[in-house]
C-alpha cells in the first residue's frame, strides 16, 4: 500500500509536472499567431509564458514539499529501525506530529503568498516581461539573464531615474529618522520633566495624531497644503505674505513630506522613549544627586546614553521603514512635482512608490520587480545585522 | 529661572498640541460647513449643517461616492481578515512557543527573514499572479492578503505564550487532557489580552490599508474606504472638500476608539516589535 503511493507520487512528478517544470525552462515557444489553414489564416492561442511560469513554479514546490516529506520519511524510518535494534521503546505519532497541524495552514499561507510571490518576484525580473512589446497572451516572454539589472544601472533613460530615486530615497530615509527620532525624544522629555502638570493629558494629546488612520490625515494635509484653497496659505495670505506652493516645487514638496512625516512620526518615538524613560532606575539619579552633578550632567550621563542603548535597534528599524514609507509619500504628493528627467517617476518619488507606478500604471513588471529585488537586498543586509546583535532571539528559552 | 524654565516648556507644549490637534480638528469643523469647497474664510463655519453626512448615504446621479458600499465592504473584509488572521497567527506562535519538533530552530529563523521582507516588494508578482489567477477585483484576493502572511508577525504572541507557566499544562496532562483541550480551555482564556491585542491591530490594519487595496480593487463597488477617499480627492480635485472631510470622520471614529481602547497593550507591543521584529 505505501509502495504504490509511493509509486503514484513519483509518477505523478515525474509525469504530470515535468511539463510543467519544462515549461518554466523555456517559456513557451509559440505566441499567439496565425496559422494557414487551406487558404483563411486562423488566429492560434499560442503559449502563455506567464501562465507556464506559475504552473512551474507550483510544480517546482510540490515536488520540493515531496521530497522534503519523502527524506523525512527515509530517515524517520531508519531511526526507528535503529531504535528497534537496539532494543528501545519507539515513540507514538501524536507528540510529533500536533505542531505540524498547527502550523499546516499558516505554512500553507506563507508558502504561496509570501515565499511564492518572492520567487516569482525574483523570475520576472530576469525575464523581459514589460509592456509594450512582451504581455501575454499577445506575445511571448523570455528569459533575458541579467539583461534587465543592465539596464537599469547602465541604459541612461532608466539609470537617470533609478539613481535619481535612490538619492532621494536615502537622503529621505535619514531625514524622516532623525526627525522623528530627536523630535519624539525632545517631547517625551518635555512632558516627563520635573515639575508639568498633566502628564497622562499631554501624552493623550500628542499621541492623536498617531491614533488617526494614515491615509486620512495624509489627505487631510495634502488639502491643507493645497496652494490655492488651502488653509495654510490662506494664514499666509492673512499676513500678506505670498503662499507657497508646498507641493507642486520640488525643493518645497520635499520640505513638505519631511514635515508632515514629523507630525505622523514623533509620537510613535514618543510613546516608546516615554516608556524607556519611566525604566531606567531611580538610583541612578539619587547616586547622581549625591555626587552633586547638575541637571545637564544627569541628562547627558544618565537619560541620553539609556535612550540612545534602547533604541538602537528601534532607529534602524525605523530607517528601513522610512525607505519603504510608502504611504506619506503616495498619499501626499503621489510622487509629484512631475519631471521631464525621469522615466514614470516624479521628484518625491521613492523607490516603492516608483515601483508601485510601475507595476499599475506602466506595467513594466521586470524593472519594478528588479527594483524590489535591490529594496529587497539592501533591507535584508540591515535586518540581520539587527537580528544578530538583538539577545531576545538568542535567549529565548530563557524564561522557562 | 526655575520658572520661566518652567514657563517656556508649557508654551512648547500647547504649542505641540495646537500643531497635533489642528489638522483633525480643522477637518471635524470642515464637515460641518455649508458649501463644498475646500477654502473658509473663517476657522469656525459661520454656518453649521449636517447635510454632508446625509449626503454620504444619498444616491446622487451626478458622482459616483456610494459611501455606504464602500464602508460595507471595508467593515467585512477586515472583519474577515481579523479572523482568519488571528487564528492563524496564534496557531503559528502557540505551536512555536510550546512544542520542541524537530527544524523548530531553522524554521524559527526562516519566519524572522521572511517577516523582514516587506509584503508589499511583492506587489509586482502578486498584481501578476492575481490577474492571471482573475483574483483581480475580489475581495477575497484582498482578505488572502491581509491573513496569508498573519504567522510571520507572530513574535509578540509567542512572547506572550512563553511567559504562561509550564505547571499548568503539565497538571492538565496528568488530568488526561488533549493538546487541543490544553489550547482551546488553558491556553486561550489566559491570552486574552494578547488575543485582543492581535485582533485589534489586524483588523486596524485591514481597515486603514491603501496599497494593496488600490491594486486589488478595479470596480468602484468593491472599493473599500481607503481607495474610495483617496479617489474622491484625486477625481474631483478637492471639489467635494467637505463631503470629504465628513467621510473621514466616519472613517477615523471607529479606528481612533479602538485606538484609545488598545493604547495600554501599545507600548508593549512596539517595544516587543523593536526589540524582536
Amino acid at each position: 500500500m505505501l509502495l504504490l503511493t509511493h509509486a503514484a507520487g513519483i509518477y505523478i512528478v515525474a509525469a504530470q509536472l515535468f511539463p510543467y517544470l519544462e515549461g518554466l525552462m523555456t517559456l513557451g515557444d509559440k505566441g499567439r499567431h496565425f496559422e494557414k489553414k487551406g487558404k483563411i489564416s486562423v488566429m492560434v492561442e499560442g503559449d502563455h509564458s506567464i501562465f507556464m511560469m506559475i504552473h512551474g513554479v507550483l510544480a517546482a514546490l510540490v515536488v520540493l514539499v515531496f521530497l522534503l516529506i519523502y527524506i523525512l520519511n527515509i530517515r524517520d524510518a531508519y531511526r526507528v529501525g535503529l531504535r528497534i535494534q537496539q532494543g528501545k521503546e519507539i515513540h507514538g505519532l501524536k507528540n510529533d506530529v500536533f505542531p505540524w497541524l498547527l502550523l499546516a495552514l499558516p505554512f500553507l499561507g506563507v508558502l504561496f503568498f509570501t515565499v511564492m510571490p518572492i520567487i516569482f518576484t525574483s523570475l520576472i525580473a530576469f525575464t523581459n516581461y514589460a509592456s509594450p512589446n512582451h504581455i501575454p497572451p499577445k506575445n511571448l516572454v523570455d528569459w533575458v539573464g541579467f539583461a534587465t539589472f543592465h539596464k537599469l544601472f547602465n541604459l541612461n533613460v532608466w539609470s537617470n531615474t533609478f539613481f535619481g530615486v535612490l538619492t532621494w530615497t536615502i537622503i529621505w530615509a535619514i531625514l524622516a529618522t532623525v526627525t522623528c527620532y530627536f523630535g519624539g525624544i525632545l517631547v517625551a522629555l518635555l512632558v516627563n520633566q520635573k515639575g508639568i502638570k498633566f502628564k497622562g493629558f499631554w501624552r493623550m494629546l500628542f499621541i492623536i495624531p498617531y491614533a488617526i488612520p494614515q491615509f486620512v490625515s495624509l489627505l487631510i494635509m495634502k488639502n491643507m497644503l493645497n496652494e490655492k484653497f488651502g488653509p495654510i496659505n490662506a494664514y499666509f495670505r492673512a499676513f500678506g505674505l505670498e503662499g507657497l506652493p508646498w507641493l507642486n516645487d520640488p525643493f518645497w514638496a520635499k520640505f513638505s513630506v519631511v514635515v508632515v512625516n514629523m507630525w505622523i512620526g514623533i509620537p510613535v518615538s514618543m510613546v516608546l522613549v516615554m516608556g524607556i524613560l519611566t525604566n531606567i532606575s531611580k538610583d541612578l539619579y539619587e547616586a547622581a544627586d549625591v555626587d552633586g552633578a547638575s541637571a545637564w550632567m544627569k541628562f547627558r550621563n544618565i537619560t541620553m546614553p539609556y535612550i540612545l542603548f534602547a533604541t538602537a535597534p528601534l532607529l534602524i528599524t525605523q530607517f528601513t521603514g522610512n525607505i519603504n514609507n510608502f504611504n506619506v509619500i503616495f498619499l501626499l504628493t503621489g510622487g509629484n512635482p512631475a519631471t521631464m528627467d525621469y522615466n514614470n517617476a516624479g521628484r518625491t518619488d521613492l523607490l516603492v512608490t516608483w515601483l508601485y507606478k510601475l507595476t499599475l500604471d506602466f506595467n513594466q513588471y521586470n524593472i519594478a520587480a528588479a527594483v524590489s529585488i535591490l529594496i529587497f537586498l539592501f533591507i535584508a543586509t540591515m535586518a540581520i545585522l539587527v537580528y544578530t546583535r538583538t539577545k531576545s532571539f538568542k535567549e529565548e528559552d530563557m524564561i522557562q | 529661572m526655575k520658572r520661566s524654565k518652567l514657563a517656556l516648556s508649557y508654551v512648547l507644549l500647547i504649542l505641540i498640541g495646537c500643531a497635533a490637534l489642528y489638522p483633525a480638528l480643522w477637518t471635524l469643523l470642515s464637515s460641518f460647513r455649508v458649501g463644498n469647497s475646500l477654502f473658509s474664510d473663517t476657522f469656525i463655519p459661520r454656518h453649521w449643517t449636517l447635510d454632508h453626512y446625509r449626503d454620504l448615504f444619498r444616491d446622487r446621479a451626478d458622482r459616483s461616492i456610494p459611501y455606504a458600499t464602500w464602508y460595507w465592504n471595508t467593515l467585512k473584509v477586515a472583519t474577515i481578515s481579523m479572523v482568519l488572521g488571528t487564528l492563524i497567527q496564534l496557531l503559528t506562535a502557540y505551536a512555536f512557543s510550546r512544542f520542541r519538533f524537530k527544524g523548530r530552530k531553522t524554521m524559527l529563523t526562516v519566519v524572522l527573514i521572511l517577516g523582514m521582507f516587506p509584503g508589499f516588494l511583492a506587489i509586482t508578482a502578486l498584481f501578476v499572479i492575481f490577474n492571471m489567477l482573475n483574483l483581480l477585483d475580489t475581495q477575497w484576493a484582498l482578505i488572502i492578503v491581509y491573513s496569508a502572511g498573519a504567522a510571520l508577525g507572530m513574535f509578540v504572541a509567542k512572547g506572550f505564550f512563553d511567559t504562561i507557566p509550564r505547571s499548568l499544562e503539565e497538571a492538565a496532562v496528568i488530568d488526561g487532557a488533549s493538546h487541543m483541550k490544553i489550547f482551546t480551555s488553558i491556553i486561550l482564556p489566559l491570552s486574552r489580552p494578547i488575543v485582543t491585542y492581535i485582533s485589534l491591530t489586524t483588523f486596524a490594519g485591514a481597515w486603514v490599508d491603501f496599497i494593496f487595496a488600490r491594486m486589488i480593487l478595479r470596480t468602484p463597488e468593491k472599493w473599500t474606504l481607503a481607495v474610495g477617499l483617496w479617489n474622491i480627492i484625486d477625481a474631483y480635485n478637492s471639489t467635494e472638500f467637505t463631503l470629504f472631510a465628513a467621510g473621514c470622520v466616519l472613517v477615523a471614529i471607529p479606528i481612533t476608539i479602538l485606538f484609545m481602547y488598545t493604547q495600554r497593550f501599545l507600548v508593549d507591543g512596539l517595544t516587543a516589535g523593536a526589540s524582536k521584529g
